[in-house]
Order: structure tokens, then sequence, then C-alpha cells
């Protein structure tokens, strides 16, 4: 047993060692201990330097509000994790943890010039002075700041662990398994209520389970007794769910609440096993009990953070829970009586400890009961100084004036190797106020406590404000009764003897000797913030509390302000003489405590991070090594290389093939809706922009889609299967969007139509066959049907049969080929795909894939929505007037086509682009420029589809330029980085203006 | 996240619905015969209030059916849920 560890307790076993590495030293803990108790039995305080002036920090804490033992744990593997408090990771069997932020170590560390320079840093050094010059904010200020600044290092490889997440229901969904949790979840529970109890803690029974004092009794046992029998007995109960090692992360609206929990974070490295780490719990409560308890505040005064320097509840959690002792001359500086259940707990096991309180007297049990034992009490008194670099070795304390705001008489020295503060408690309402509720001010011991109007959840315990057992107890009894209409309890008789706070004082900066501009007095100990920092940014202007904190980053670290956010508003008041109720707080935001993106994100990882879609024919697709592309959520072949081909030569063979004799394309993709009813003619009507009424059954037609304010939407054919049915394709990625869009105005605008709407998308697959020989082909597939012209013309369609297999053949084209496209169940779609490769072997039909579909269809003109619009083009624009119908009415979109905006003649409009050089290929998305000599020069458009047509041999390309139509045959400039290219302005079809072949 | 009472579904997360905006905003039916004002009051000016606010709701992950719904923007308190077509509560 090491020399700390004074005390045998049931919380951790001593039988059992564990050993562990601390910055590269082994030491040995216990099981039950934490990495920070561990560290302490072993004398170990000094974990690591402070953010900004790299000061020798210490352990402070034993929770979540940690602000000073962050590590970085498992080094070097692919486990490895920054930011995790020392406080809260449970001791295993070889732990490597090291301390972060210091440089090249704890003990000698460079960045400490910081504190020697430290007068001119002060808050917002960092704005002021990185300002200039400019040119050294890239090369000199940005790397050193990255570089002094980083906290901890994220791991380089992939997380090889799992994290899950969980959707739950419950009646009643309990934070925090202290004392008031434990009686809330004992009433629910035994009142048949669907009940779950989440706990941080490995174990129930928060603060109280380490009780043991004369002066705190319930039914006649110690507290830490009386709960070890609730928490038995509560473990027996049916209705409710336990789960420790879960930490609330977030309480939104409507009472759900997401929870994390820890699963493995707590084994051995050999023992995880690759099973789940952390489940991200989503719960959905019909009523919410928070009893998340208090945390203890710190003291504001000079020299306040170093190492050996303690809350004085954790002082007592290590002795009592742990077993540790932090010091063996013990001093305690406080405002109330809480302190002094550390004072008597130590002294009863023989440790020396001295009080300093800032109150004039105290008469409570507790008080008395210190006294008693002998403990000195320096009442009316404050600490001015403390001393110590790696840990503290004495303090200097003075008398307070009367009304506190300075001190008086002679400074008195005192040793001791652990100071534990305690400046009251201040209740957690941070879920409380996450929910969307507000809080009070109680002006008496300067808290802010819930204000539950409106609130569809309670808050019993110390996050409360009941901060006494009785109150504590009783309160909670009261509350929960009310809140789940419970008449009785087995709490309504309870017994308890505690000793009562009387005396209060509450001074948030400690008066000193010292000018203000000599001492260091922290508030935010992670972010290096103190006192003389929120007094600057006062005196610069700074009024709101939202604007002082981002100013001196108070309350902006990882512990989120847990320990400094009341006092950066205390001392705010009280320079500025205000109250501190009137001030506010800042906002306290999700997570509570840091959420690891791994359960964040839980299974959705890898293949599951978003949908892939495929279609039917995808494996015929790979065995003839397509390369894929995203379009959307489908994988569609982008090319087909034969041998060593690359894009560009691929794309030239397939282009040139499918003009010369035939070519096959997967067009399964395009979005499919099927739509029914007796006013199926008329929807059409008012959603496209050209008229529907007279089209033939058996026909098809292209129709362009708009928005409301006239821009291009979508675009497609649809074909007219019968006399109240169409089959409708929109483009591969607005399919999703198109059939909202259209179902929103059939059910809000035009209720009244009798017309049904149905995704067919992945019901049918498409092969698109085009080219001179695709008649011939399709004959060979279709043997007793007739393809002559007359019997079935370009844009028609006409049912077909493969082995007794229904499909629909349409004659239509996106290449400006002749083309047919065979529409079958999906489930044949594969089987289709090969008969049309075996049917075109003797006229080598040439699978091809987008690029070359692309190419096919900008040598014909067409566009492609998305590519040569992008929500700023309307008909007009792309020179499509012949699309939009004059006689009708009214369309989507029909009455913004002459706004005054979209009647303007300078707008961009669609053209054609040739190069002066036909081999010079234009890079997409290229600007336009026309006159090269005023400067700024004035962009007048942009490339929106460039290729090399090997059936033209020259480069064509696509652009929207400012007034284009008018600008046929003039010279423009492509400004390149190297080069600028020249360009004419041409018409948009390259190809056949004639339609020969379509109809060849 | 709200818990959304769908006037065909009931009770279900607010991650399968998405909202459409203001509601009771009517499609001229005569759009033709309006100013570029009248029609740019239509097309683009929504309300976006602190406090009660009239919006349409779509059941996208579910029924697909669009509803609206009477939500105070400042607590996110839905005070009505109706169908397409019903008067508005008066409230
Ligand atoms: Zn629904």
């Amino acid at each position: 047993m090491t020399k700390y560890r004074v005390n045998k307790t049931k919380h951790v076993d001593q039988t059992k060692t564990v050993s562990f590495d601390f910055d590269g030293k082994s030491y040995h803990g216990f099981e039950g201990d934490t990495l920070a108790s561990a560290l302490l039995s072993n004398g170990v305080h000094l974990v690591g330097r402070s953010f900004k002036y790299h000061r020798p920090r210490g352990i402070m804490s034993s929770g979540s509000e940690e602000p000073n033992a962050i590590c970085q744990i498992n080094e070097d593997t692919d486990l490895t994790e920054p930011n995790v408090r020392a406080t809260e990771i449970e001791l295993y069997e070889g732990l490597k943890a090291s301390s972060q932020n210091c440089w090249p170590s704890v003990n000698f560390d460079i960045g400490g010039i910081n504190n020697f320079i430290s007068p001119f840093i002060p808050a917002g050094f960092y704005y002021k002075t990185f300002m200039w010059p400019k040119s050294f904010w890239k090369k000199i200020y940005e790397p050193l700041i990255r570089w002094s600044a980083g906290l901890g290092k994220s791991p380089t490889k992939p997380d090889p662990e799992l994290y899950d997440h969980k959707h739950v229901h419950c009646d009643v969904l309990i934070i925090g398994g202290g004392i008031s949790g434990i009686i809330a979840s004992k009433i629910a529970a035994k009142n048949n209520l669907k009940t779950i109890l989440i706990e941080d803690k490995n174990i129930l029974g928060g603060s109280t389970i380490f009780q043991k004092n004369e002066n705190y009794k319930i039914n006649d046992k110690y507290s830490g007794e009386w709960i070890d029998e609730e928490i038995a007995e509560l473990k027996k109960l049916n209705n409710l769910t336990i789960k420790t090692r879960t930490s609330l992360a977030a309480y939104h609206s409507y009472n759900y609440l997401l929870a994390k929990e820890n699963i493995s974070d707590h084994l051995p490295l050999d023992k995880k096993n690759g099973g789940i780490r952390q489940r991200l719990w989503k719960i959905r409560a019909d009523k919410v009990i928070v009893a998340t308890g208090a945390i203890e505040r710190p003291l504001v005064f000079n020299n306040n953070d170093r190492p050996g320097i303690m809350l004085s509840n954790s002082v007592k959690k290590y002795l009592d829970f742990y077993g540790v002792s932090c010091g063996f001359k013990n001093v305690i500086f406080t405002n109330n009586d809480s302190a002094y259940e550390t004072a008597v707990s130590l002294k009863e096991k023989g440790i020396s400890v001295e009080m300093i309180d800032i109150r004039k007297k105290s008469n409570s049990k507790i008080v008395k009961n210190a006294e008693q034992l002998g403990v000195k009490i320096y009442w009316n008194s404050t600490v001015v100084n403390t001393f110590g670099l790696r840990k503290i070795y004495s303090i200097e304390i003075m008398n307070l004036s009367e009304d506190g705001s300075n001190v008086v008489g002679n400074k008195i020295r005192i040793n001791c190797d652990c100071l534990g503060i305690s400046g009251g408690w201040t209740p957690m309402v941070h879920m409380h106020t996450q929910s969307g509720g507000k809080l009070d001010f109680r002006e008496i011991d300067q808290t802010f406590i819930p204000n539950e109007i409106d609130k569809n959840h309670i808050n019993v315990g110390s996050c409360n404000g009941d901060f006494e057992l009785e109150e504590i107890i009783n309160n909670t009894n009261k509350k929960v009764k009310n809140y789940l209409k419970v008449s009785e309890t087995e709490f309504d008789n309870t017994s308890i003897l505690n000793s009562k706070e009387l005396d209060k004082r509450n001074i948030w900066l400690l008066p000193n000797y010292i000018s203000e501009g000599k001492c260091k007095s922290f508030i935010d100990f992670q972010n290096d913030s103190t006192a003389k920092d929120i007094k600057l940014a006062l005196r610069e202007g700074f009024k709101s509390i939202e604007h002082v904190k981002r100013y001196t980053t108070t309350g902006m670290a990882t512990d989120q302000g847990k320990l400094s956010n009341m006092h950066a508003l205390g001392i705010i008041a009280d320079t500025a003489g205000v109250k501190m109720g009137t001030l506010g707080t800042t906002t306290f935001r999700p997570p509570f405590t840091p959420l690891t993106f791994g359960s964040i994100v839980g299974r959705s990882v890898g293949n599951f991070f978003d949908i892939i879609r495929k279609t039917s024919i995808h494996k015929w697709h790979i065995q003839n090594k397509a390369k894929f592309e995203n379009v959307g959520q489908w994988k569609r072949p982008w090319y087909y290389p034969i041998n060593d081909e690359d894009l560009h030569d691929a794309v030239q063979r397939e282009s040139k093939a499918a003009r010369d004799s035939a070519g096959i394309l997967d067009a399964s993709t395009l979005g499919k809706i099927d739509i029914q009813g007796t006013d199926a003619s008329e929807f059409l009507n008012r959603v496209y922009t050209n008229a529907w009424s007279k089209l033939g059954i058996g026909k098809c037609r292209y129709g362009l889609m708009l928005n409301e304010d006239g821009m291009v939407y979508d675009d497609g054919v649809t074909t007219r299967l019968g006399e109240n049915h169409y089959l409708m394709t929109t483009t591969t990625g607005g399919a999703a969007n198109v059939l909202s869009k259209l179902e929103d105005y059939l059910q809000t605008e035009w209720p009244e139509l009798d017309v049904y709407l149905t995704s067919v998308t992945d019901h049918y697959s498409t092969a698109s066959i085009c080219g001179p020989n695709s008649k011939k082909i399709l004959k060979k597939i279709f043997t007793d049907k007739d393809f002559s012209d007359d019997a079935f013309p370009h844009m028609s369609y006409q049912n077909g049969k493969i082995d007794e297999i229904n499909c629909r053949i349409m004659r239509i084209s996106f290449t400006g080929e002749l083309s047919y496209e065979i529409n079958i169940e999906s489930k044949y779609g594969k089987s289709l795909w090969e008969k049309c490769i075996e049917a075109g072997k003797e006229f080598k039909i040439t699978p091809y894939g987008t690029e070359t579909m692309h190419l096919l269809r900008a040598e014909k003109g067409f566009i492609i929505v998305g590519q040569d619009t992008d929500g700023t083009m309307t008909p007009i624009d792309l020179q499509m007037d012949w699309i939009v119908s004059k006689k009708k009415y009214d369309f989507i979109g029909k009455r913004s086509l002459y706004r005054s905006d979209t009647i303007r003649e300078d707008r961009k409009q669609l053209v054609g682009l040739l190069t002066d050089d036909p081999n010079e290929v234009l890079e997409e998305g290229a600007q336009i420029v026309s006159d090269m000599s005023k400067k700024p020069i004035e962009m007048i458009g942009h490339v929106t589809s460039s290729y090399f047509s090997p059936n033209l041999n020259k480069s064509i390309a696509l652009a929207v330029v400012k007034s284009g139509k008018k600008m046929s045959g003039q010279k423009l400039i492509v400004p390149m980085e190297n080069k600028n290219i020249n360009v004419t302005v041409s018409d948009s079809v390259f190809l056949d203006k004639e339609n020969k072949r379509i109809n060849a | 996240m709200f818990l959304i009472n769908c006037p065909y579904c009931g009770e279900r997360d607010q991650s399968e619905f998405s909202c459409g905006g203001e509601a009771h905003i009517i499609r001229p039916k005569q759009p033709t015969e309006l100013s570029d004002d009248q029609w740019a009051e239509y097309l683009f000016m929504r309300k976006n209030i602190k406090g009660v606010q009239f919006e349409r709701w779509n059941h996208a992950h579910g029924c697909r059916k669009w509803f609206n719904m009477v939500r105070d923007t400042s607590n996110d308190k839905i005070h009505a849920v109706y169908k397409m077509g019903e008067k508005p509560p008066v409230e």
C-alpha cells in the first residue's frame, strides 16, 4: 500500500492491484480506482499545464467538472483518445495515460515562458496582437498558435470499435442516481410506471454513499448505510431499468433525450474483444425527473491554481470513497458548512486539518463537531497567496474587513500540502435549461435554481437548490408524488437528522493586499482566464455576459465552464454594480459532457453511411469492368474501359460506336412516376410548360417542369399508356423531389383533381439502345413486331413480349440517334440486357456509360438539368421557347416568365461555344469574358458542358453567357491560369440540326 | 425533436416529417391577372415570426400526407394539428 492510501473502503478492492503508466512512469492502483484516485494514492498531483500560461496544474475535482486533469490515453494505438478526464476514467490493467498540453514534459515546459510574459497576454491578446502585419499571419502567427494551442492528438487510424444506437420509450426517466434520484426511481417503479434510471458513475448512490457522520442520519442510520439498503431494494424492482456508466448528453424538446452508455471503456485493451464500445440511447420519456446534483464552487483568490489545491468535497471523496488522503497537512478554505464534513472526516482518521472560513462565525452542529475534534478555525479570514510550483507547500492568510471588501491586519503563513476549497454549491441546471427551462436567482446563497413553470419535467435534490438532507428527502418525495400523482410513499414519515447551515457569506473575488494587476486569481482553470481578464473586458466596453465570455474565453473550454461560469457572472455583477440575478446566464448547450463521434454516428459508417442504389443490371456492369459514377445514391456505369483505356479513350470509342452502329445504356436509374386518374391529362397540363391534352394514347412527349419562380426544375419524357394513365420519367437525381413536389400540389393546391401518383423507379429496368442499327437489333428481339416508321414512329410506345414477359418499348432519343428504350420488370432487367447484347453482337453493340451519354446529347445540344442549368435558368434563357405553351392559361411557373427580372434581355442564356483551335477542350466551369482591357474584367458567363466530339472531330461546348442569344458568331475569351483560349459563340446544336438520324 | 401528432398516423418523431413553411398561402387562381408586385407577394413573401405560426408539414417518411400545424416558434409548443382544407383553429 502506498503512503497516501490511508483508509480501507468497500468501493476499492485493495486485494486487486492494477498497474498503469502515467507520463511514461509505472504506478499501481487498485480495482475500483479512477486514474485520478490512483495517481493521488501515489502522491501525484501535477498532471498537466494550463492552456495559455502553461502553469503547472493538479487534479482539482473528482468528476466531470474537472478542468485540469485531462489526458491522452493509449497513445500510439488506434484506440487513443484525447481529452479524457482522469477523474472519470476507471483504472484498468495496462492503461497508458499522458498529460496534455505540455512539451517537452509536465515538469519542464517550454510554453511556461508564457507565464513570465503573462502581463503581456491579457484577454483578447490574440485578437489584438495578431492582427498585423498581415503577412505575418500565415507564416508566423498561425503555425505558432496552432503548435502551442493543441488540446491532445486525434487518432490517425480508423476507429476499430463498434457503436450502437438504441431507441427507447418509457413512462419516467430519472437522470442521476444520487439520493434524490434513488427516491424518485423507487416511487416511480413501485407505482407501475416503466422507469429508467441513468447514472454516469459505475455505481449508484452519489455523494451520500460515502457519508458516515453522526450529524447526518436517516431513520437512525448513517445516511451512507441507509442508501446502501435503498439501492439493494431498488435493484429488485421489475419496472426499473438501471443504467450505470451512462451519462445524459442532451435534453431536447418534447422529452427527447440522448444518453451515452459506456460499455467497454473501463476494460483493458485486450478484453474489449471488438464488441460494442458505446451505445447512444435515444429516449422518448413521458415524464422526466432531473436529479443531477450540484457541483462545488471553487474560491477565487491569488494563485488559486497550484497543484494540491482541490475542491473540498473531492478531498473527502478521495478519502472516504477511494481511501486516499490527498495530503497529510490539510487546510480547508471555505465560505460554508459543507467543507466541515471534510474536516471532520480527516480529523477522525487522525489526519491534520485546519479551517479558514470567510464567515465571522457559524454555530451549526457540524462546525461544533469539528471544533470538538480540535480542528483549528480561522474565522473572517481569506487566503491571499499560495506557494509551491509543482505542489503547494504553504499559504498566506489575512483577516477580512467588516464588509469583506478588503484585507486587514497581519499576514499569517501556514504550511500545508493540500488546500481544499469550497465556495458553496452550484445546482447542475444544465438539463433543465437545455430543455428550454428558465432560471430564478436565489439571493441568499447566490444560486440559479430551476423555474418549472410550463415545463414537462421536475428537478429534485441539489440540482433544484435543495442542499440539506432533510430538504432533499422531503422535497423530493413531495415533488415526485405530486408529479406522478401518487398519494403515499414509503418516504412519507422518514426521520432525518442533519446539521443546518444558518450563517452565509459570499465573496466572488476575494480581496488582497497585492494590487489587482499583479494577482493571478483564476476563474476558468482550463482556459486560463482570470478575474483581471473579466474586469479588463468590462473596462473595454463589453457588457453582455455572452460577449465577455467569448472575449475572455471564460467557460469555453471542454468543461464548458462548470466551475467558472458563476464566478464570472458574480464578478461582472460586482464590478458593474448590478444584481447578479439581472444578468442572466450564458446558454448551456448540449452535450453536457463531450460525446465521441463514434457514438453520434453509430452504425452509419462504411457501407451504411448512405444508401447505395444499384440497378438490376449492376452485376453485368461489374463483370464487364465498368467504372462507376455516383449519381445521387445510384451507382451508374461511367464508362467501360477496354484493356488500358482511360476515360477519354473509352468515351471516344463508345461515342463513335453509338453513332456508327449501336450503343446500349442502362437507363434504369431515371425516375419513373406512374400517373393515373381521370384528371391525369389536366394535371400534366398544369405541371409541364407544354400542352398535354391532345397527346394520343401510345405517344410520348418531352416535358419541362418549372418551379413557381419560372426556373427550370426537371425534365423528361412522359408516355401516355392509356386514356387516364401516364408514365412520367424524371432526371435520376431529381426523382424523389419531383414526386414530393407533385404530391404537394395535388394535396394542397388541387385536391379536386382525380390523380394518383406512384413511384415505380425501382419496379422497372430500362435498356436504351441507340444507333443506326438499333432497329435491326430490336427486330431480332421482338421478331413479330413491325418496326417500320409508319407502324412505330419516333415518340411513340408499344407493348412487347420477351419469352412471355411483358415489356414496354418506347421509341425516344436522348442522343439524337435512332433509339429505343425497353422497360421490363426489374427482376428481368439483367436477362433483358443480356438478350440485347446477344442480339447486338453482329452489330458490335457497345455498352456506354454516363460520360458518353453526356457527350452524345451535347453534340445534339440537349440540356442536362443540373449541369447546364442551376436553378436560375428559365426555358427562354435556354432558348427553348418552343416548349412553352402560349395558349395554356396557367402552369407552374408561367406567371414568373414575364416578371421584370425574367424578361431582361441581358440574362445569361445558353449558347454553343467552338474553340478556335478545334483540339482545345474547355474546362467545365471556366469563366467567359469579352473584354480583357477593362479592369476589373467582367465575367459574362461560364462553360457548362465541354467535350471533344469524335463524331464531329472537334471540341464542342455549351455555356451560359449574358445576352448570349444575340452573340452568335462573336469572339469571346476563356481565360485560364496559363493562357487565354479564344472561342466563338455558335448554335447550341452541333450535329444533325435537321433530325435526320432520329428518323433514319 | 418534436413529437408530431400526424392527423393520419398519430404521434411520430419529428425526424419522419419535413416542414413546408408558412401555411394558408393560396396559389392565385388567375396568376396572369396579377401585377408583378402581387405575384411577388405570393411567390416570395413568407413570415418568420417569433411566436405562434401556422405551418405546413409533410409526413415524408410515413403516410406522405401534407397537413397544417400551429406551432409557437419561441418554445416549439405545438398548439394544433389539422388536415389540409380544414379551417385553422381560432385561438
Ligand atoms: Zn402520417
